[in-house]
């Protein structure tokens, strides 16, 4: 199916957030998540499906002012 | 002031509380914008800041850049203010925090509604409303905001326990733009920990705003952007450090009129 992550148009087989972080070989990372504008916990996203067509955001610690 | 007298002074532990923790730096200082990691790393032990801000930002696989910059930060072992630098809406800032939450493992934030691009002011309405549900939800709220002082009001009145006014508009580096107002909002709230965050361009830019009574200096761009940051992140430590003694040692007042400083008292007739 086709998914926008972080943006960009991408296509997955992943039926979970959890999933889609492994395919992405994130799931070991220090990130949040966040589907269709909605944060998704950690501890959610084994149990939270991915649909076709969702906007999913991963984000990381970085530089900032 | 003999010498002893002096030492204790200049040692006297100054701390200065922000939602009951204690720090001595009052430098805080972003990590954005350095010319590489290291030297990023050098300039925050240069400060003696025990407080940087830092972002959430999108996360490749292939890159993975966030992992080794969070990693560098513990390293560091300062703590860290989350921001939700470029948010323009409520949502979009409540929904960063609760994230940066998570991640970070700290009930701080650096609250930003960014209202206009070319300023970057704060959209104070948009600030006030998710400052309000922040401090609801938990979080201890560090508000980017103007000198306004009904905006202080309101964001007090949702939750704040301290108010981050700015000096001028975040990177331009033009130092305090408004004196009185910010002398107002110090004068308005003298129990608040008032810190002057974005436009410092230079440490005497910070010397003024700790000389005005502000508690601590945020900055970021002018000490990442200067020719040498390492330098630069220590005359910024000095310069906040000789603001902040100056205000505790009472300066005088400031007079019209001339008045010699050497005694008039004993001086020689020495004309024709």
């Amino acid at each position: 199916m086709k998914i926008i992550v972080n943006g960009e148009p991408a296509s997955t087989a992943a039926g979970t957030l959890a999933d889609l972080l492994a395919e992405l070989e994130l799931a070991d990372a220090i990130v949040a998540t966040a589907v269709n504008g909605d944060m998704v916990r950690a501890a959610k996203r084994e149990a939270t499906p991915i649909a076709d067509g969702d906007r999913v955001e991963i984000l990381a610690p970085m530089q900032g002012g | 002031m003999d010498a002893m007298t002096n030492k204790t002074t200049m040692d006297m532990a100054d701390p200065v509380a922000f939602y009951g923790t204690e720090v001595a730096s009052r430098l805080l200082l972003g990590t954005a914008q350095y010319p590489s990691p290291a030297i990023l790393a050098e300039a925050i032990r240069a400060s003696g800041t025990e407080i940087v801000t830092v972002s959430l930002r999108r996360e490749s696989g292939v890159a993975k850049s966030g992992q080794s910059f969070w990693q560098l930060i513990r390293d560091l072992g300062v703590r860290v203010l989350p921001n939700t630098a470029g948010c323009k809406t409520v949502k979009e800032a409540v929904t960063t925090a609760e994230m940066a939450r998570e991640l970070f493992g700290t009930p701080w934030v650096k609250l930003e509604v960014i209202g206009e691009d070319d300023t970057l002011q704060p959209d104070v309405f948009g600030l006030v409303e998710a400052a309000r549900l922040l401090t609801r939800d938990g979080f201890q709220v560090f508000p980017y905001t103007t000198e306004d002082l009904v905006v202080a009001e309101k964001l007090i009145s949702a939750g704040c326990e301290v108010l981050m006014p700015w000096g001028a508009p975040i990177g331009s580096g033009r130092g305090l733009n408004n004196p009185y107002g910010l002398r107002s909002l110090r004068a308005h709230f003298p129990g608040i920990p008032l810190v002057v965050d974005a436009g410092v361009g230079l440490p005497s830019h910070a010397a003024a705003a700790m000389e005005m009574g502000y508690d601590a200096v945020l900055l970021n761009t002018a000490v990442a952007k200067a020719g040498d940051p390492v330098r630069m992140a220590h005359a910024f430590a000095r310069a906040i450090a000789a603001g902040r003694e100056a205000v505790i040692a009472d300066p005088m007042e400031v007079r019209d009129m001339a008045a010699p400083s050497t005694p008039v008292m004993g001086r020689a007739l020495l004309g024709s």
